[in-house]
C-alpha cells in the first residue's frame, strides 16, 4: 500500500477516509443522496454552521429568502422527490405501460393486466398510501414515484385507472390511453363501473391486448376495436352459448391499414342520418359584486354518423372566425380548415368528438344568469343569515332551465332551515353540501332561497366565504353565437337525413360571495 | 348471462375442476374454462399450475379461443419455460396462416414470451413477418424487435434485424413507419451510443410525411424522434417547424405536447427577427391554454410542462393569466401549480388582478392552498417593484383577519419583503408586533424575531419584546435559537447601553447550556467578536446584506434549458433531468437546445457546427476526445474536432491493448493474462487509442516545438450536476511537466469561491503538485483559466479503465466529484529513446501475450512526417527499414513509472493504412 500524497489541499479534509486514504465517489458509481430543488422552494445560500462566520451576515443562510414549501406542498414534492436516484434493471427498461390496476373506491384491486413480467399487487400500496393523504379521492396526485415504478393513474367514473410505467415516458400518453380505456369500456357496456368490468372480464382482457402491445398502443379507435371484438349485447351471448360462435372477429379490420384509420369498411344502412350536438359549456368565475372575473367557453361539436359506404363530408359555418383554437378529430382535413374555414372529413361511423373548441375573448361570453346573494353570520352568536335569488341576464330570450345550485358550507355550519319559493333543496350536515335543485327560471317570479344557518356554539365565525356552484342548461341555443351554415356530402349518391341540435350548458360555473 | 359468475368459483378443488373441464372434448365447454381460468387471472389469482392443460388447447381453429390461450400463455410462459416450448410448433406455423391477423397475432405473442429458449425459433418468422406483404403484419413485427432486442440484444444485431427495422422507416404505410421509430427509439433508448436513429433531411422527410397520416400515437413517437434531431441551419428549423404546427390542433393532449416540446426546441434556432418566429408564438398560446379543460391529470402535467414553458418564454402566455385563475373544485395539485405559473406571469400590467385573486384565495377553506396564496402575495411584490406597496398592503389586511394560519404566513413573506425593500415598510412592524403572541410555528417566530432584530433601533421595546422569547429559549426549535442569537446581538451592536445584560444572557444560553453545534459555535463566534473587536463585529453582524430578488426560484437557465428538450416527459413532470432518475451507467445523454445557426454562416465555418452540441453530448465520464487514434492519423483535414465519437472502433482496441495490457500486467501480478483485442472494454480502448490519434493530429506547424498533442477541452463536469459550476479541462505535456488545464465556469447565480481540488489515487500515482490557485471570487457568468501543474508522485492504484482520474473539486457551495481519462502521452517521458541493441533483444524477449496488433487508417503521412511527429510526443523512431516496399519503423517509449513501451510501425506506400505490432516489456 502507498502512502497519500503529502500535499492534500486543507480545504478537503472531509473528504479522507481512514488511514489517510482519500475515498473519492465518482460521479458515475452508485447513487449519492441528493436534494432536488423544485420551484418554490428557494436555493440556499451555502452550507450552515462553521463557514457561518466568514460570510457576513450570518442569518442569510438561515432566513431563507423565499417562500418555503408549506405543509402540503412539501407533501407533493416528497412524494415527488421521494427516491431520486433509482436504478433499473435494464431487461426492465424500455415499456411503457407495464401493468395496469384497477382499483375501486374501496381500494380493492379487481383487476389487473400486465403486458410483460407480473409486477406484484404490492406495488399499489405506494398509491394507497397516496391516496390515504389526499383528504379527498379527487386529491390524489396522478404521478407517484415508488422505489422502481412509476405509478400513473387517473380517477374515473369512481373507479382509479393506475399505470405501472418503468421508464421515462411521457405521462400524458399515459394518460390519455388510460381515459380511452375507460372511454371504451363505457361505449362497449354502456357504463364504466365494476360491475360491468367483472361481468365482461373476458371481452375487457380481449380489449386491453387489443389496445396495447408492448406497451404500444395498436388500436385505440373504437371503430376497429368493434371490428376485432365484439361488443357484448344480450342477444349475441345467447346466440354464442347456443351456436358456440365466438364474439371475436376473424377477419383484418380493414380500417387498420388504410389512410383513414378511423373508420371500418363496409357500412351500410337503411336510413342514412348525420347528427351534429353543438354543446357549449360556460366556465366562469364571477365575483361578490357580480362582476366577471373569467369566463370562457368551451365548446364541442359530437357527431352521430350513420352513413352508408364512404362519405365525404364538409360542413361550414356562418361564423367561423369565432373558432380560433380548435382541437380537431384526426378525420379531419387541417389544410382545407386553414384555407377555407371548412370541415372536410370522411367520418368515423358512429359516435365521435367532431372538434372542440374554446372561446375566451371576454366580450363574446354572455353570462346567462346572476345571483343576488347575502350570506352573513353574526359574530358571537351561533346562527347566520342565508338569501339568494337566480334571476337570466343575456339569455337571448331561451328559457333557462335544470338550474341546481351546490354551496359547501362552512365546517362550522350545523344546519340550514330554509325556504325556497321554487324547487327543493337538501342539506347535507355530514359533507355540508347545500344541493338546491330550482328547475327553469320564469322572470315573473324569481326563484330564491332564504332562511337561517344553525353554527356550531362557541365556534368562532367562519372566515371563508362559500362559494356557489351553478348548472343550468339553455336548449337551442349556442352562447358563443357559433351557427352551423350547411353540410355537403361527396362521394356517395343516396340523400342523408341531417339534423343540428345546440345546447349550452354551465361548466365550472362558480358565483363567489 | 356474464362473466361475474368466474369470480364466484373460489372453493377448494377449483383448480381440478378447471382441470377436467380443459380437458373436456367439448369445443364450448373448453372455451368456457379458459375463460374462467383468464377470469381467475385478472384477479391475480395464481393458475399457472393448469399451464399445460391450457396450452393444449392452443391448437384450434376458433379465434377466441387462440387469443384467450396466448393471453394466458404470456402472463406464466416465464414461470413455466420448458412447457412454453410444447406451444412453439403452433406459433410457428401460425406464422404462416392465410390469415394476416394470425400471422401478426402469433409473432406478437411469441414476443411476450421472455423465454430464452423460443427466441431462437423466433428469428425466422419475424424475419419474414418484417417483410410481410401485409403492413399489418409488418408494424407488428417492428414492434416485436423491440420486444426480442430486450430479451436478447446480441441476438437481434447478429441477425441484422436492425437494419431491416431501419429500412421500415422508409415504408410506404405509415403506420409501419411510426412502429418501426418507435422500436428504434426504444432500442437506442438502451444503447444510447449506438447511431441507430440516424436522422438526415432524407429520413426526417418521410418522417413528416408519415407524421400526417398515422395514429396519434404514431404521431407521438415521431414528433419525440423528431425533437432529437438537430436541424442543419435555421431554414430547415423553421421548415420542420411548419409541418409541425398543425398537430398543435390535434385532440390528443399527447400529441399536442410532444409538437409544443418539438417547436421549442427548434425555436432556438430561428432568429427573432424573423416574421415567422412571431407567428410561432402566437400559434403555441391556444394549444397550452386548451390543455388546461382537459380532465386534471391531464392538466397537471400540462401545468408542470408549462411552468418550464414560461421561465423559458414568458412572452407566449403573458397575455393567458385568467386561465390560471383557480377554480374552487380544482384538485389541490392543481391549485398549487396554478398558482406558481401565475406568479411567474405577475407583472405591472396584471398585477392588480393577481392581487385580487391571490387575496380571494386566503380566504378559502384548504389551509394548505390559503398559506400558498398568502405566500404568493409575498413573492408577487418581490417580482414586481411598482407593485410592492399593494401587496404590502393586501398583506396587511390579511393580517386583519387574525386568522392563525394567515397571519403567520403573511409575517413570513413580509420578512422577504423587509429584506427586498429595506427601510420602505418598516411601519407595518406595529402592526405585526401586535400579533406576536399568537405566532406559533418556528418559521414565523424566527421570522418576526429577525425584523425585530433588524430594525431594533426603531422599535422602542426591542430589548422587551426579544426578552419575552428568551424565557421559553431551549424550548425553541433551533431555527428560532439561532434567529434569536443573532437578533439579540444586533441589538447590542445597535443599543449597547441598555441591553448588555440581555446579551450576555443569550450568549451564555447559547454557549453553555446548548447540545446543538450550530447554536454553541455561533454563539462563541459572536462571543469572541464582541469581546475582542467590537467594531469588526459591528462590520460583520450589520453588514449591508445582498437584496434578495424574484430570481432565486427560478430554475437554473442550464437545468432548465435541458428540460425544455425533455417536455412532455416524466423530467418535465419532476423539473429533474433524466440522469436523476435513471443510474450513471445507462450512459444517459444529456440533450440541450440547439445552437442559433444561420443557414449562410453554416457553409463558411465548419467550426461553428460541431461546436453547437458541446456540453449537452458529453456523458457522465467524458471523453469524447476519444477515438485519438481514428482522428489522431487524420489530421491536418482540419482543426482538431472533438466531436461525437466516431466508430473507428477497431483501430481504438488494438491501441489499448497495447498499452493496457502490459500495464496491467505489471500491475496486476503475474496472473494476469492479456485479454484479447474484442474483449478489452469499450471505453478503455477509446481513451488509448485516442491518445494515439492525437499525436498524429499534429500539424507540424503548431506545437511541435513545445512538446506533445494537446487536445482540445471538453467538459468534464457539466453545471448541472455541480449547482452551476462548469468545469472543462484538458492535459498537457510540456518539456517534461505535466499540467491539467482547467477553465472553470461559473453558471450559477452567486458568486463561488474558496476552491480546492483532489485527485483520488490512480494507476499512474497522479496527484496535483500545487494547489488549485484561483485568486478572485468567481461570480456569475465569468470564466476563469488555470494551469494546474501535476506531478506522478502521489500514491498508486490501478484504475478501471487505466487511465480514468477521478476529482473532486470544493468551492463554498458543495464539494463535486467527476471522472475523467487522461490521454496516455503525458506519460511519455523525454528519455524514452531505447537502445537499438537493447530494442532487439528486448523485442525478442517479450512474451506473446503482451503482443498486441491494430491498424490505423486514413493516415496520409510518410514514415519521416510520421516519426517526427510521433516524437515531439516523446515516441522515439529506434530503427527503420524498408521492407518489399514497406516502411517499418521500431519505435519506443517510455511511461513515467518506467514501464517500456516498443513498437513497430509498417507503412505502405499509396495505402494510407499503417499496421502497428507493439509490444512491451
Amino acid at each position: 500500500m502507498l502512502t497519500a500524497p503529502s500535499s492534500r489541499p486543507s480545504g478537503l479534509a472531509r473528504l479522507q477516509g481512514r488511514k489517510g486514504e482519500v475515498h473519492l465517489q465518482p460521479a458515475c458509481s452508485g447513487p449519492r443522496p441528493k436534494r432536488f430543488r423544485l420551484v418554490g422552494v428557494p436555493r440556499r445560500a451555502s452550507a450552515q454552521g462553521e463557514d457561518l462566520a466568514i460570510h457576513g451576515e450570518p442569518e442569510y443562510q438561515q432566513l431563507g429568502p423565499q417562500p418555503q414549501a408549506s405543509a402540503l406542498e412539501d407533501k407533493l414534492l416528497t412524494h415527488l422527490n421521494r427516491r431520486p436516484v433509482r436504478g433499473w434493471r435494464p431487461d426492465e427498461l424500455g415499456k411503457m405501460i407495464h401493468s395496469l390496476f384497477l382499483i375501486n373506491c374501496s381500494g380493492d384491486i379487481f383487476l389487473e393486466k400486465h403486458w410483460k413480467s407480473v409486477v406484484s399487487q404490492s406495488v399499489c400500496d405506494y398509491f394507497f398510501e397516496a391516496q390515504e393523504k389526499a383528504a379527498d379521492v379527487e386529491n390524489v396526485p396522478p404521478v407517484i414515484s415508488t422505489p422502481h415504478h412509476y405509478l400513473i393513474s387517473i380517477y374515473r367514473d369512481k373507479l382509479f385507472f393506475v399505470s405501472v410505467i418503468q421508464t421515462e415516458v411521457p405521462p400524458l400518453f399515459v394518460i390519455e390511453f388510460l381515459h380511452r380505456v375507460a372511454d371504451t369500456f363505457q361505449d362497449y357496456f354502456g357504463e364504466c363501473s365494476e360491475a360491468a368490468i367483472k361481468d365482461n372480464v373476458v371481452i375487457v382482457y380481449e380489449l386491453l391486448e387489443e389496445m396495447l402491445d408492448n406497451g404500444f398502443p395498436l388500436a385505440t379507435e373504437s371503430n376497429i376495436l368493434k371490428e376485432l371484438i365484439k361488443p357484448p349485447t344480450i342477444l349475441r351471448s345467447v346466440v354464442n352459448s347456443i351456436t358456440g360462435s365466438s364474439n371475436v372477429g376473424d377477419t383484418l379490420p380493414t380500417g387498420q391499414l388504410s389512410n383513414i384509420p378511423w373508420r371500418r369498411a363496409g357500412v351500410k344502412y337503411t336510413n342514412n342520418e348525420a347528427y351534429f350536438d353543438v354543446v357549449e359549456e360556460i366556465d366562469a368565475i364571477i365575483d361578490k359584486s357580480g362582476s366577471t372575473v373569467f369566463a370562457e367557453i368551451q365548446g364541442v361539436i359530437d357527431a352521430c354518423i350513420k352513413l352508408s359506404g364512404m362519405p365525404d363530408l364538409s360542413l361550414s359555418f356562418m361564423n367561423p372566425r369565432l373558432l380560433d383554437d380548435v382541437s380537431f378529430h384526426p378525420c379531419i382535413r387541417f389544410k382545407r380548415w386553414e384555407s377555407e374555414r371548412v370541415l372536410s372529413f370522411i367520418p368515423p361511423d358512429g359516435n365521435f368528438r367532431l372538434i372542440s373548441y374554446r372561446v375566451s375573448s371576454q366580450n363574446l361570453v354572455a353570462i346567462p344568469v346572476y345571483v343576488k346573494h347575502s350570506i352573513s353570520f353574526k359574530e358571537n352568536s351561533s346562527c347566520g343569515r342565508f338569501d339568494i335569488t337566480i334571476g337570466p341576464k343575456q339569455n337571448m330570450g331561451k328559457t333557462i332551465e335544470g338550474i341546481t345550485v351546490t354551496v359547501h358550507m362552512p365546517k362550522v355550519v350545523l344546519n340550514m332551515n330554509l325556504t325556497p319559493t321554487q324547487g327543493s333543496y337538501t342539506f347535507d350536515p355530514v359533507t355540508k353540501v347545500l344541493t338546491w335543485d330550482v328547475g327553469k327560471i320564469t322572470p315573473q317570479k324569481l326563484p330564491s332561497l332564504k332562511g337561517l344557518v344553525n353554527l356550531q356554539s362557541g365556534a368562532p365565525k367562519p372566515e371563508e366565504n362559500p362559494s356557489l356552484n351553478i348548472q343550468f342548461k339553455i336548449q337551442q341555443l349556442a352562447i358563443s353565437g357559433l351557427k352551423v351554415n350547411r353540410l355537403d356530402m361527396y362521394g356517395e349518391k343516396y340523400k342523408p337525413f341531417k339534423g343540428v341540435k345546440y345546447v349550452t350548458k354551465a361548466g365550472k360555473f362558480q358565483v363567489r360571495t | 348471462m356474464t362473466d361475474s359468475k368466474y369470480f364466484t368459483t373460489t372453493k377448494k378443488g377449483e383448480i381440478f375442476e378447471l382441470k377436467a373441464e380443459l380437458n373436456s372434448d367439448k369445443k364450448e365447454k373448453k372455451k368456457e374454462a379458459v375463460k374462467k381460468v383468464i377470469a381467475s387471472m385478472t384477479v391475480g389469482k395464481d393458475v399457472s399450475a393448469l399451464f399445460p392443460d391450457v396450452v393444449n388447447c392452443m391448437q384450434t381453429d376458433n379465434l377466441e379461443l387462440k387469443k384467450l390461450v396466448y393471453l394466458y400463455l404470456m402472463n406464466y410462459a416465464k414461470s413455466q419455460p420448458d412447457m412454453a416450448i410444447m406451444a412453439v410448433n403452433t406459433f410457428v406455423k401460425d406464422c404462416e396462416d392465410p390469415n394476416p391477423l394470425i400471422r401478426a397475432l402469433a409473432v406478437r405473442t411469441m414476443g411476450c414470451i421472455r423465454v430464452d429458449k423460443i427466441t431462437e425459433y423466433l428469428c425466422e418468422p419475424l424475419r419474414k413477418c418484417l417483410k410481410d406483404e401485409d403492413p399489418y403484419v409488418r408494424k407488428t413485427a417492428a414492434v416485436c424487435v423491440a420486444k426480442l432486442h430486450d430479451i436478447n440484444a446480441q441476438l437481434v444485431e447478429d441477425q441484422g434485424f436492425l437494419d431491416t427495422l431501419k429500412d421500415l422507416i422508409s415504408d410506404s404505410n405509415p403506420m409501419v413507419v411510426a412502429n418501426a421509430v418507435a422500436a428504434l427509439s426504444e432500442i437506442a433508448e438502451s444503447h444510447p451510443s449506438s447511431n441507430l436513429l440516424d436522422l438526415n433531411p432524407q429520413s426526417i422527410n418521410k418522417l413528416l410525411t408519415a407524421l400526417n397520416e398515422c395514429t396519434e400515437w404514431g404521431q407521438i413517437f415521431i414528433l419525440d424522434c423528431l425533437a432529437n434531431y438537430t436541424p442543419k441551419d435555421d431554414r430547415e428549423a423553421q421548415s420542420i417547424c411548419e409541418r409541425v404546427t398543425p398537430r398543435l390542433s390535434h385532440a390528443n393532449s399527447a400529441v399536442v405536447l410532444s409538437a409544443v416540446k418539438v417547436l421549442m426546441k427548434f425555436m432556438e434556432m430561428l432568429s427573432k427577427d424573423l416574421d415567422y418566429y412571431g407567428t410561432l408564438l402566437k400559434k403555441l398560446a391556444p394549444p397550452l391554454v386548451t390543455l388546461l379543460s382537459a380532465e386534471p391529470e391531464l392538466q397537471y402535467v400540462a401545468l408542470r410542462n408549462i411552468n418550464l414553458i414560461v421561465q423559458k418564454r414568458p412572452e407566449i402566455l403573458k397575455h393567458e393569466m385568467k386561465v390560471f385563475f383557480v377554480k374552487y373544485n380544482d384538485p389541490i395539485y392543481v391549485k398549487l401549480e396554478k398558482l406558481d405559473i401565475m406568479i411567474r406571469l405577475a407583472s405591472q400590467a396584471n398585477i392588480a388582478q393577481v392581487l385580487a385573486e391571490l387575496k380571494e384565495y386566503a380566504t378559502e377553506v384548504d389551509v394548505d392552498f390559503v398559506r400558498k396564496a398568502v405566500r404568493a402575495i409575498g413573492r408577487c411584490a418581490i417580482k414586481v417593484e411598482q407593485s410592492a406597496e399593494r401587496c404590502v398592503s393586501t398583506l396587511l389586511d390579511l393580517i386583519q383577519t387574525k386568522v392563525n394560519y394567515v397571519v403567520q404566513e403573511a409575517i413570513v413573506v413580509i420578512k422577504d419583503i423587509f429584506r427586498k425593500y429595506p427601510n420602505k415598510y418598516e411601519s407595518v412592524i406595529a402592526t405585526l408586533c401586535e400579533n406576536l403572541d399568537s405566532l406559533d410555528e418556528p418559521e414565523a417566530r424566527a421570522a418576526m424575531i429577525w425584523i425585530v432584530g433588524e430594525y431594533a433601533e426603531r422599535i422602542d421595546n426591542a430589548d422587551e419584546l426579544l426578552e419575552s422569547f428568551l424565557e421559553g429559549f431551549h424550548d425553541e426549535s433551533t431555527q428560532v435559537q439561532l434567529q434569536l442569537l443573532t437578533a439579540i446581538v444586533k441589538l447590542f451592536l445597535k443599543k449597547p447601553t441598555e441591553t448588555q445584560e440581555l446579551v450576555q444572557q443569550v450568549l451564555s444560553l447559547a454557549t453553555q447550556d446548548s447540545d446543538n453545534p450550530d447554536l454553541r459555535d455561533r454563539g462563541y463566534i459572536y462571543w469572541r467578536l464582541l469581546s475582542t473587536d467590537p467594531v469588526a463585529a459591528k462590520e460583520v453582524v450589520l453588514a449591508e446584506k445582498p437584496l434578495i430578488s424574484e430570481e432565486t426560484d427560478l430554475i437554473e437557465p442550464t437545468l432548465l434549458d435541458e428540460l425544455i428538450c425533455y417536455i412532455g416527459t416524466l423530467a418535465s413532470v419532476y423539473h429533474k433531468p433524466p440522469s436523476a432518475f435513471v443510474e450513471g451507467g445507462r450512459g444517459v445523454v444529456h440533450k440541450s437546445l440547439p445552437p442559433r445557426t444561420a443557414s449562410n454562416e453554416s457553409t463558411e465555418s465548419p467550426e461553428t457546427a460541431p461546436a453547437g452540441a458541446p456540453s449537452g453530448e458529453q456523458p457522465d465520464v467524458i471523453p469524447t476526445q476519444g477515438d485519438l487514434l481514428g482522428d489522431l492519423l487524420n489530421l491536418d483535414l482540419g482543426p482538431p474536432v472533438s466531436g461525437p465519437p466516431l466508430a473507428t472502433s477497431s483501430v481504438q482496441m488494438g491501441a489499448v491493448d497495447l498499452l493496457g495490457g502490459g500495464l496491467d500486467s505489471l500491475i496486476g501480478g503475474p496472473n494476469f493474462v492479456a485479454p484479447p483485442a474484442a474483449a478489452v472494454p469499450a471505453n478503455l480502448g477509446a481513451t488509448m487509442g485516442s491518445g494515439l490519434s492525437d499525436l498524429f493530429d499534429l500539424t507540424s506547424g503548431v506545437g511541435t516545438l513545445s512538446g506533445s498533442y494537446v487536445a482540445p477541452k471538453a467538459v468534464w463536469l457539466p453545471a448541472m450536476k455541480a449547482k452551476g459550476l462548469e468545469i472543462s479541462g484538458t492535459f498537457t505535456r510540456q518539456v517534461g511537466s505535466i499540467s491539467m488545464d482547467l477553465q472553470l465556469t461559473n453558471k450559477a447565480l452567486q458568486v463561488m469561491t474558496d476552491f480546492a481540488i483532489q485527485f483520488n489515487r490512480n494507476s499512474f500515482g497522479l496527484a496535483p503538485a500545487a494547489p488549485l490557485q484561483v485568486h478572485a471570487p468567481l461570480s456569475p457568468n465569468q470564466t476563469v483559466e488555470i494551469s494546474l501543474p501535476l506531478n506522478t508522485v502521489g500514491s498508486v492504484m490501478k484504475m478501471e479503465p487505466l487511465n480514468n482520474l477521478q476529482v473532486a473539486v470544493k468551492n463554498n457551495i458543495d464539494v463535486f466529484y467527476f471522472s475523467t481519462l487522461y490521454p496516455l502521452h503525458i506519460l511519455f517521458v523525454e528519455d524514452g529513446k531505447m537502445d537499438r541493441q537493447m530494442f532487439l533483444a528486448t523485442w525478442k524477449d517479450i512474451p506473446n501475450e503482451n503482443e498486441a496488433q491494430f491498424q490505423i487508417r486514413d493516415c496520409p503521412l510518410n514514415a519521416e512526417a510520421v516519426s517526427s511527429r510521433l516524437q515531439s510526443s516523446n515516441i522515439f523512431t529506434v530503427a527503420k527499414r524498408n521492407v518489399e516496399g514497406q516502411d517499418m519503423l521500431y519505435q519506443s517509449l517510455k511511461l513515467t513509472n518506467g514501464i517500456w513501451v516498443l513498437a513497430e510501425l509498417r507503412i505502405q506506400p499509396g495505402n494510407p493504412s499503417f499496421t502497428e505490432y507493439s509490444v512491451h516489456d
